[in-house]
């Protein structure tokens, strides 16, 4: 055998480009490179070929066009006459607004539900994994379709609130769970409310910096200030008071039975709760699952360490495991958010009018722009994505284990 | 190793298709089956049976069709569409033939490029409410919940009909007819809005009918028509005149049952004649044979059959003929001359 | 001394006392509850609360099964059979059995096709699920793709058996050359494979109904069996993908570390529908003009490319895990990249990323029921539309979500219960 530390010397040959190393990756980077561009020539060729033979071609003008459909959730201002492009504005808001309520609740849920299963109750830990596990295995739309069939079929429709001996009645004659949706109270803002609002405001920036004093103190002074009945008296006396000197301002306007529906009062869709709902029990399995992962990849030590310095148990978990696992959890919980984001394009299996809904659904059938209207749909995912992803990163760096 | 297969059949199918050329006569003759898209099932017009056979008015059309080209009126391949499908199915080559309540419009007729062969059925939106909700017109409407079925001209039109009367409402769009029948029964919505044709179909469906009105506006046209692609004058030449084959036939009084022997010989009406292939050289302008108009008739009858077959009074959905009776009847059926 | 001890002690025992139980309160069934259920205020309210639920979730469910009705065809019989008591009306599982099954438009005296075809799945799974089954029923495995696209799609037996010889024919040609390089060999492969298929086309023309099954138009599948096919075909299909993906993305060549980036990425940051809806309605602009591939390929084609940039992730991470020394230990034997990556990383990486992969499996597998927004009759599919539309079952909910729920939880959950099995069986290190 004989060994070399050197390459052969000599000039560059032809068939380096195949055999040497040092060439050939240089080769096989042409070669994927050529594949890839001639694919791509290749679909686009066809591409062109297809929309010249029928007749079509690729233009975004039609984002200008009046939209000529309703809406029936608009976080902005929308008719039937504004554009496309509006439309498909209104579509990416209530895209985000579910998103947003989802990954709250979600987390609110998956949290609590992941430091359950770890509980030392046994009947609670065995209904928790229970919970984990169906909603784990089951497809979200079906969820979702299951949550819009309860909406349908189990709570009353409006038609059940009517009439002297309905079947069904307010819930304090100011909420209704109906099939179409569940309507509360909404704030009347009057003349004058400005004041209470900012006194209420005032009021809770009050609370914080209370606590801030609090925590200060006893860190330097060793001072115990009694914070906790401070702040609720600060919560709510100062607006109360704000509220009837200047004249009861606020008012609620309570949903009631008008016609075919009920009028006032805020409304959330039935569309809208089944999406949220389902995604929210959905994604929080799994988060329960990196919650709970994260938890015991906490040292035992960590916890007996606390338990020595005499804490109890909900201290522990708050102040000394929780803090320390959050590091573990939050990588897979905001990967979890972005699946939720993506997710809630199902919204289009119960009516609920998101970006799916009205540029990739409404508008793609009425203009016939398929091309155009798919295209636009990926770039607004694939931004969302891109964006979460990035803070992601953002934040892991911010809480990576400083290692010196 | 599931892939294996994939891959193999993949290459299989393409060896044995071939090329396929741009004439979709000779596409659909070298297939052997028609591609027809029909609705993913409505009552009446296209709807799987219990054996998962195909049938309907709009089926019939497609039936009628395949059995003048391929001398086989089973020789469809039925591809459900739904109202966002529709229009890819037939542009992209899917389809052969789009036969699936489409209304005809300026914009899909000129801006889509496709090329309806005629009409079918002159429909018009209307509404459906409960008898218990005691509405008499649609103007009276005002904050209802609407169900209607996206994709199709519907939304367009309601919005159009809300605003010009000033009214408010509440949306809620759903995808396919058998997704909105729940949620209207249940009463997620107090309306449901679609074409008449198409509500009385649903209605058909229901465990009550009589407990549900259809209210007496009609708020659009909507001829409804089979289409094709731009582009093939030929295809849509066979297409256009089998339906009026179809029509003609019942104006002129050829029927599933008489016309094995109308066309045996040489009858006293040359437009017969002409139009089943005993006089003159018509099916062989259409590239067809003499025969193709013949075999269209027996496929499901004439239109007035396929119609009382399929809709009409005495089936459970029960639709008049209206404007869609022959002109001779005072309707709008009015099929150009054979000749 | 004795003696006066003996006077003042009256009694000194001299036989151990035999063993007491211990206090009722400290032992068995109370102990055990004790500490489990009812230690402190906190955790006793949790177990009143839980059992509550469970009271209530029991006495509401179990007439609604007790009473569950099987036998009517249609949703007013049985409410009259019910005669106005709490029961379920199973009888549209009964009734739509099929249906729910195959979808509406397969030949119903086909039925044992898929039926026999899902059994041997099963059979052909056991080598590749258990390390443990005899090794020469791989054979079968390799056999049973073919096998099953014969029994699902039926047709002639020659297409799938050419295919099969393609692939057979792939393998020795590759072989042959394998030794010169691997590329060398790869090319080889390939081209052999598409020879024989090509040959192979004029044979399947000139006999095209030898052992014909009843064809079945890929359309024409439907039910649970559709979301059966999909799953397999698209994980089996996107596993080598992945690896590709993950190897290029590992890769030092910036051109195809790029590519497999920028697809992985783009991939997993848009949502499956939107997919579906390129397969479904875009995909076909893109396709030379004139050919047509059938909705399900084109479904199949999407989901393979999604599931791939996900297990390509997966693998990624599992090539990342391992030790640094193992590239250097493969280089310094003198191995080339492809016989390295066979022989010594890939097996190890792969065993690394089994859980992830079966992750992303169980994942995909309920995606399938995503077809059904497309207009496919899956088993979600069946029940939104037909079944739940038809005149005999409108306003059937329960019963049939409950199904789609029980039938995807078996599912699911065994194929995750064994990846933990399997993972505690290829922990070789012992810890």
């Amino acid at each position: 055998m004989s060994t070399y530390s050197d390459p052969p010397s000599g000039s560059f040959q032809l068939s380096m480009l195949i055999n040497d190393t040092r060439y050939r990756s240089y080769t096989f980077q042409f070669v994927a490179l050529l594949l890839l561009v001639l694919g791509m020539a290749y679909l686009g060729w066809n591409l062109v070929q297809n929309l010249a033979a029928a007749g079509l071609n690729i233009s975004y003008q039609f984002l200008g066009e009046p939209a000529g459909y309703d809406i029936n959730q608009t976080l902005i201002p929308y008719t039937s006459q504004s554009s496309h492009w509006q439309a498909s504005m209104v579509g990416v808001l209530n895209t985000l607004l579910v998103a947003f309520l989802g990954c709250i609740m979600a987390t609110i849920i998956g949290v609590a539900v992941g430091v359950l299963r770890l509980s030392n109750n046994w009947i609670v830990r065995q209904l928790m994994s229970i919970y984990v596990e169906i909603f784990r295995n089951v497809p979200v739309l079906v969820w979702i379709l299951i949550i819009m069939a309860i909406f349908i079929a189990v709570l009353p429709q409006p038609r059940d609130f009517r009439g002297d001996d309905a079947e069904a009645s307010m819930f304090l004659n100011a909420f209704a769970f109906t099939g179409r949706g569940f309507y509360s109270p909404a704030p009347i803002f009057g003349p004058g409310s400005g004041v209470v609002v900012a006194v209420f405001l005032a009021s809770i920036a009050g609370i914080f910096a209370l606590r801030n004093y609090a925590t200060k103190a006893l860190y330097q002074r060793g001072q115990l200030i009694p914070t906790l009945w401070p702040s609720i008296a600060l919560f709510f006396i100062p607006a109360i008071l704000a509220f009837y000197i200047m004249g009861r301002p606020i008012g609620l306007e309570y949903p009631e039975l008008r016609g075919f529906n009920f009028q006032g009062g805020v409304f959330m869709r039935n569309s809208l709760i089944a999406l949220w709902f389902a995604l929210s029990i959905y994604t929080a399995a799994f988060i329960a699952e990196n919650v709970r992962a994260g938890i015991l990849a906490v040292s035992k030590g960590q916890t007996e360490a606390a338990a020595s310095l005499g804490m109890r148990p909900n201290r522990i978990m708050n102040l000394v495991v929780l803090p320390q696992a959050l590091r573990v959890i939050i990588p897979p919980l905001i990967s979890q958010y972005l699946n939720l984001t993506k997710n809630s394009s199902l919204a289009i299996a119960v009516g609920y009018m998101d970006l799916t809904g009205t540029l990739g659904g409404i508008t793609l059938n009425q203009t016939g722009r398929a091309i155009e209207c798919i295209v636009l749909l990926m770039l607004f995912y694939l931004t969302i994505s891109l964006v979460i992803s990035a803070l992601m990163n953002v934040y892991n760096n911010a809480v990576k284990l400083k290692e010196r | 190793m599931k892939k294996l297969a994939i891959l193999g059949a993949m290459t299989a199918a393409g060896l044995t298709a071939g090329a396929a050329s741009a004439a979709t006569l000779d596409d659909v003759k070298a297939r052997g089956t028609l591609n027809c898209g029909v609705t993913t099932g409505l009552v009446g017009f296209a709807a799987p049976n219990a054996n998962g056979e195909w049938e309907g008015f709009d089926v019939g059309v497609c039936r009628a069709v395949a059995a003048a080209v391929l001398g086989d009126p089973t020789a469809v391949e039925f591809v459900p569409t739904t109202g966002k499908t529709r229009f890819t199915a037939l542009a992209s080559g899917e389809i052969d033939l789009l036969a699936r309540n489409t209304t005809w419009t300026f914009s899909r007729d000129v801006d889509l490029k496709f090329e309806f062969v005629g009409i079918n059925y002159y429909d018009g939106q209307g509404f459906m409410v409960p008898k218990e909700l005691g509405v008499s017109s649609a103007k009276e409407l005002d904050g209802a919940t609407v169900c209607i079925q996206t994709g199709t001209t519907t939304e367009l039109n309601l919005a159009d009909f809300f605003r010009a009367n000033n009214i408010s409402y509440e949306p809620v769009p759903i995808e396919t007819n058998a997704e909105a029948q729940p949620l209207y029964l249940e009463g997620a919505c107090d309306v449901y809005t679609t074409d008449a044709s198409g509500l009385a179909a649903t209605r058909a469906a229901f465990e009550n009918p009589g407990d549900h009105v259809v209210l007496p506006e009609i708020i659009s046209k909507e001829p409804l028509g089979p289409l094709v692609r731009h582009g093939d004058n030929d295809w849509a030449d066979i297409n256009r005149w089998v339906l009026n084959a179809l029509i003609a036939a019942e104006e002129l009084g050829v029927t599933s049952a008489n016309v094995e022997e109308l066309a045996s010989a040489p009858g006293d009406n040359p437009e017969i004649n002409r139009l089943l292939g005993t006089e003159g050289t018509l099916g062989e302008m259409l590239g067809l044979d003499a025969d193709w108009a013949k075999r269209a008739i027996m496929a499901g009858g004439n239109y007035g059959e396929l119609f009382e077959k399929n809709i009409g009074e005495n089936t459970p959905i029960g639709l008049a003929r209206g404007l869609n009776a022959q002109w001779t009847e005072g309707g709008l059926l009015y099929s150009p001359p054979f000749r | 001394m004795s003696d006066t001890h003996a006077q003042s002690v009256a009694f000194v025992r001299d036989t151990m006392i035999p063993e007491q139980a211990p206090p009722a309160s400290e032992a068995g069934i109370i102990k055990w509850m004790r500490e489990n259920l009812f230690s402190g205020w906190f955790n006793t309210i949790l177990t009143l609360v839980s059992l509550y639920f469970i009271y209530q979730i029991v006495t509401s469910a179990y007439p609604w099964f007790a009473n569950g009705i099987w036998t009517t065809s249609s949703l007013a019989e049985c409410r009259e059979a019910l005669d106005g008591m709490t029961g379920a009306c199973f009888s549209v599982l009964t009734e739509r059995w099929n249906q729910l099954l195959f979808g509406f438009q397969y030949p119903n005296d086909a039925y044992w096709r898929p039926t026999l075809a899902f059994f041997l799945l099963i059979v052909a799974l056991v080598p590749v699920l258990y390390p443990k089954a005899p090794r020469n029923m791989l054979i079968f495995t390799a056999i049973y793709p073919f096998l099953a696209f014969w029994l699902i799609w039926g047709g002639t037996i020659l297409i799938p058996i050419v295919a099969m010889l393609g692939f057979v024919g792939g393998y020795f040609a590759f072989k042959q050359f394998d030794h010169q390089s691997f590329a060398m060999g790869l090319l080889a492969g390939v081209i052999a494979a598409v020879v024989v298929w090509w040959v192979g086309g004029f044979a399947t023309g000139a006999a095209p109904n030898l052992l014909a099954l009843e064809a079945v138009p890929s359309r024409d599948m439907g039910g649970f069996m559709l979301n059966m096919i999909l799953g397999t075909v698209c994980v089996a299909l996107s596993l080598p993908i992945g690896i590709v993906l993950a190897l290029g993305r590992q890769s030092h060549m910036p051109i195809i570390k790029w590519i497999c980036v920028i697809f992985i990425e783009f991939i997993r940051g848009v949502p499956l529908i939107t997919l579906l809806f390129v397969a479904n309605v875009v995909l076909a602009y893109f396709l030379p003009p004139g050919t047509n591939f059938d909705l399900i390929l084109r479904v199949i084609i999407m989901i393979t490319l999604f599931a791939s940039a996900y297990i390509a992730e997966v693998i990624r991470g599992g090539l990342a895990a391992l030790p640094r020394g193992q590239y250097e230990a493969a280089d310094s034997l003198g191995l080339d990249y492809a016989q390295s990556t066979r022989l010594i990383i890939m097996p190890q990486a792969l065993k690394i990323s089994i859980p992830g992969i079966v992750n992303v499996a169980v994942g995909l597998f309920k995606d399938t029921v995503l077809v059904s927004v497309i207009s496919m009759f899956d088993l979600v599919g069946m029940i939104r539309g037909p079944i739940l539309a038809s005149t005999e079952w409108n306003g059937v909910y329960w019963e049939l979500w409950g199904f789609a729920v029980f039938v995807f939880f078996i599912v699911c959950f065994s194929i995750s219960k064994y990846s933990q099995w399997l993972e505690r069986q290829l922990a070789t290190d012992h810890r």
